[in-house]
């Protein structure tokens, strides 16, 4: 089920106030941040987040393609590293 | 014989379904390119008179993206998600479902033909 169009994209507040910030003051630093559901929208582009994947912060550089999707799919939370080998005995 | 879009036609079936040959049109898509130019949707396709056969290349022309263009955008889309490194890109670069399902038992859709892991005991109660 889509998100009602009347709502807007969904932003955390306190993501959407920081990205205002240094918007304004024409900085860039990273936003450390949690809020994985976030939406990314225009005013994010050029600016890098680190998304807690649930252990630790993945840095994500925003790019212009990647308007209109979440922060959560550019920190992946699983890392599968293949099937381990024959145990030895 | 009718060509559309690069693809024969069979002569002998009824016109409905001889239009969902063509990729990227399926039954509803059939059935309304038939309805626009007055066609009975169980007309046989060899039976198609010249007239018919240029309203559906002119309903095709301006409404619908067929064929090399239509798995052209599918496979762009799919790049741009890899591009990106988006989840979904990642899972459809690793061949497993991008939507979620569970991939302990089945997917085998995505994950091909089984591949049995040699030595593996089962495990017995």
């Amino acid at each position: 089920m889509a998100r009602s169009i009347k709502k807007g994209p969904y932003i955390a507040h306190h993501l959407l106030a920081k990205v205002e910030t240094l918007n304004n003051s024409n900085k860039k630093s990273v936003i450390k941040t949690w809020s994985r559901s976030s939406m990314i929208i225009p005013d994010m582009v050029g600016h890098t987040f680190a998304v807690h994947n649930g252990q630790k912060f993945i840095p994500v550089y925003v790019t212009e393609n990647m308007v209109g999707h979440k922060l959560g799919e550019f920190s992946p939370t699983r890392i599968f590293k293949g099937h381990s080998s024959k145990k030895v005995k | 014989m009718a060509r559309i879009s690069g693809v024969d036609l069979p002569k002998n079936k009824r016109g409905e379904i001889g239009l969902t040959y063509i990729y990227g049109i399926g039954r509803t898509t059939a059935k309304k390119i038939l309805d626009s130019i007055g066609v009975d949707v169980n007309t046989k396709v060899k039976d198609w008179n010249d007239e018919n056969i240029n309203g559906i290349l002119t309903y095709i022309a301006n409404n619908l993206k067929l064929e090399g263009e239509l798995r052209g955008e599918t496979q762009q889309n799919i790049k741009r998600l890899q591009d990106i490194g988006s989840y979904r890109g990642i899972r459809h670069r690793k061949g497993l479902p991008v939507r979620g399902q569970r991939t302990s038992t089945n997917a085998r859709t995505r994950k091909g033909k089984r591949k049995t892991v040699a030595g593996k005991k089962m495990v017995t109660k």
